[in-house]
């Protein structure tokens, strides 16, 4: 009991401190923001067809500008795919840093856990199997397949009979990768009976990209968005109690399962929602919330806002990368993240492994 | 599973023994029918009688005759070997590292030798089988040392967690950065696509004569070493005591390892999960003598490609799927289990 009283003053107490902070997250937050920014006008800058920055403003501002076609292209093309890009990165940001608060597993992430997979073979499922559902849908199949393969995870990876305590963190990622190899060559399946998804298209599900994305695909992430991350805010406290062990936030009073649920539904909606857009995604949920742990700490209510923040900034980046770097061609976003993201997952791996 | 082996090792050995001879006819016959089904299964239903006349009298003006020599029967042959190759490899990288989880696919030895083959067509335009396997036995081999580099990372050394994620995290690197070379050059993506998703479909009789020596080579290799590789896999210092030159045995285990993986990617690409499957199951049986799990992984994984090939031909009829992702639907539940159950 004592105990329990000394630990409920420590997170009373460094929510105080967190306050004092709280400059600091403004600047972070700013500093994203301005990144993001130049990040932006780089993307309706750059490619193919250069267009310089007065022009774009020009014709963002519908004022007149002297080649016609650069309205299509910057208002058309390259606003929606970055706006998308930056939606896609926040939701998988704030959805990664809530993931790894849940698990206590810094190596946990939508995509490495699986749940990215399974919202790939829920919204596949419902495109090939039901063709006539209207596209609203398909970002509830992505959710429910995301949460069935969550419930899993959970099922695999924790109720473990044959040895205690067996939550390891890279078990769980094990049990992850086991999940996504099924759910993969699921999808793989269920796409081989759809004749208008070639080849090409079914690779985009499965690396992840933002290209040729539009104004229907912002639309479609919107009122998840608008809804969602403010949620994550509202779960931020009581993740921060949860990661004070079971029993010490069921001491303080804390619903776990309700918790629980809800935070894990929110995490898998993100990410569930970003996977009908623009495929599988990864390592945006295990980059940003640890690049923003590094600039505000642990406290979740102030690193799931910069997590969100700093994933919408990778994501434009990885994508302006992948476009920029070879014109004509384009690597998916995906695939920038995935080199960089591999070597910064070793790097977690082995520091974790020398602590 | 545990205990069926548990029983086994308490078998009298000249119970166990039994087990272990009698089975070879039975599993022979299982894959010569498997073999026989593939070949008379398809878009043209074919008798059995018709592929031994178009064996041994073979007529060019026959429609069936053509199918099967031309299709069919090497089909069926790149299946045999390539699961012959990945189960043989995946019993002796268990019994090597004494990790349950490894295999060719997963600890990303197949990724390591498509992304060389595929940088070779991109940067050298290599285009024979004979070359593509040197890529891929170069990429297999300085992949799997990256892994297990990577994987012996800090205290606790290589243990199959550390090491199936390592090789998870370079199977998706590798992957992405092929991906890319794909993308940035059209002409390596025509050229490589037919392989690049792990199938036994289309391929020519004169491909698989060419990963045929490969292939042959690496399998009498590792069967050479069944007796060792079981003293290795009661560790090293046992095997030390006992006199073996370990430093040795682990090269050519080693080199055996990425002549099988290596030719099977540059005949069918990346296959995951076979590896992985059959020794597990053949140890169910023959218990844990790599004198006898060796061959039987063979039989079991040329079998089990064989079958798998089939039932994705036969669950999407008139469509086919390509048989990498029947071995990862049934490969990944246990891989599952395994995690689950085998790795503390």
């Amino acid at each position: 009991m004592k105990a329990t009283l000394h630990i409920h003053s420590i997170t009373r107490r460094s929510w105080r401190v967190s306050l004092k902070n709280i400059s600091r997250l403004y600047l972070v937050l700013g500093s994203l923001l301005f990144a993001t920014f130049i990040t932006f006008v780089l993307q309706l800058w750059l490619g193919e067809y250069p267009i310089a920055p007065f022009d774009v403003l020009n014709t963002l501002l519908s004022r007149q500008v002297t080649d016609k076609n650069y309205h299509f292209v910057v208002m058309e093309l390259r606003l929606p795919r970055a706006i998308v890009a930056w939606m896609v990165g926040m939701a998988l940001g704030a959805s990664g840093a809530i993931i790894q608060g849940l698990t206590r597993n810094p190596l946990a992430s939508p995509d490495l856990t699986g749940v990215s997979a399974g919202a790939s073979a829920g919204a596949v499922t419902m495109f090939v199997f039901f063709p006539g559902a209207p596209d609203v849908l398909l970002p509830l199949a992505a959710f429910g397949g995301g949460i069935f393969t969550a419930w899993l995870l959970y099922l695999f990876a924790w109720r473990n009979r044959s040895t205690a305590g067996s939550d390891s963190p890279l078990r769980l990622i094990l049990i992850g990768i086991g999940l996504s190899a099924v759910l993969s060559a699921f999808t793989s399946f269920a796409l081989t009976f759809s004749e208008i998804w070639n080849a090409q298209r079914a690779m985009i599900w499965l690396t992840g990209t933002v290209y040729a994305t539009g104004w229907d695909d912002v639309n479609a992430l919107f009122p998840w968005l608008v809804v969602g991350l403010p949620l994550t805010l509202l779960g931020a406290r009581d993740l921060n109690v949860l990661n004070l062990g079971d029993n010490v936030a069921q001491g303080l009073g804390l619903p776990l399962h309700t918790v629980r649920a809800f935070l894990l539904l929110l995490a898998v909606a993100l990410a569930g929602v970003t996977v009908t857009v623009a495929g599988i995604m990864g390592f945006v949920g295990l980059i940003a919330p640890h690049l923003a742990r590094r600039l505000v700490g642990v406290m979740h209510e102030k690193l799931i806002p910069t997590s969100a923040l700093m994933g919408g900034f990778l994501l434009i980046l990885a994508d302006l990368i992948g476009r920029t770097i070879r014109p004509p061609t384009e690597i998916p976003a995906g695939i920038v993240i995935s080199i960089v993201g591999v070597p910064f997952f070793l790097y977690l791996l082995w520091k974790r492994e020398k602590a | 599973m545990t205990n069926i082996v548990q029983t086994l090792n308490r078998l009298k050995p000249k119970t166990l023994h039994f087990l272990q001879i009698g089975a070879f006819p039975l599993t022979i016959a299982v894959l010569g029918l498997a073999v026989v089904v593939s070949i008379t299964f398809g878009a043209v239903d074919i008798h059995p009688a018709t592929v031994v006349d178009s064996i041994f009298a073979f007529d060019a003006d026959n429609t069936q005759h053509l199918i099967i020599q031309t299709l069919r029967l090497p089909r069926a042959l790149t299946a045999m070997l390539t699961g012959a190759a990945l189960g043989v490899a995946g019993a002796i990288m268990q019994g090597l590292t004494r990790n349950p989880l490894a295999d060719p696919g997963l600890l990303g030895i197949q990724a390591g030798a498509v992304l060389a083959v595929v940088s070779g067509v991109y940067l050298f335009h290599i285009d024979t089988l004979p070359v593509y396997a040197l890529f891929a036995f170069m990429g297999g081999a300085l992949t799997a040392l990256a892994v297990y580099a990577l994987g012996s990372l800090g205290r606790s050394g290589a243990t199959p967690f550390k090491l199936s994620i390592a090789g998870a995290a370079i199977t998706s690197f590798l992957s992405s950065l092929t991906t890319a070379i794909l993308m940035f050059n059209q002409r390596s993506l025509e050229e490589v696509r037919f392989w690049l998703a792990g199938s036994v479909a289309g391929r020519e009789m004169s491909l698989v004569l060419q990963a045929a020596p490969f292939l042959v080579g690496g399998l009498i290799l590792a069967l050479a070493l069944g007796r060792q590789i079981t003293t290795l896999s009661l560790g090293e210092d046992v095997a030390r005591g006992l006199g073996q030159n370990v430093g040795r045995l682990k090269f050519l285990a080693a080199a055996s390892i990425v002549l099988l993986a290596g030719s099977a990617v540059a005949l069918a690409g990346p296959i995951g999960f076979v590896g992985l499957i059959i020794p597990h199951v053949v140890r169910m049986f023959v218990g844990v003598d790599y004198r006898w799990v060796l061959p039987y992984s063979a039989i079991l994984g040329a079998t089990f490609l064989i079958l798998s090939d089939l039932a994705g031909r036969i669950l999407v009829r008139p469509l086919e799927m390509p048989v990498g992702i029947m071995t990862a639907a049934l490969g990944g539940p246990m891989f599952i289990y395994l995690a689950r159950r085998k790795v503390k």
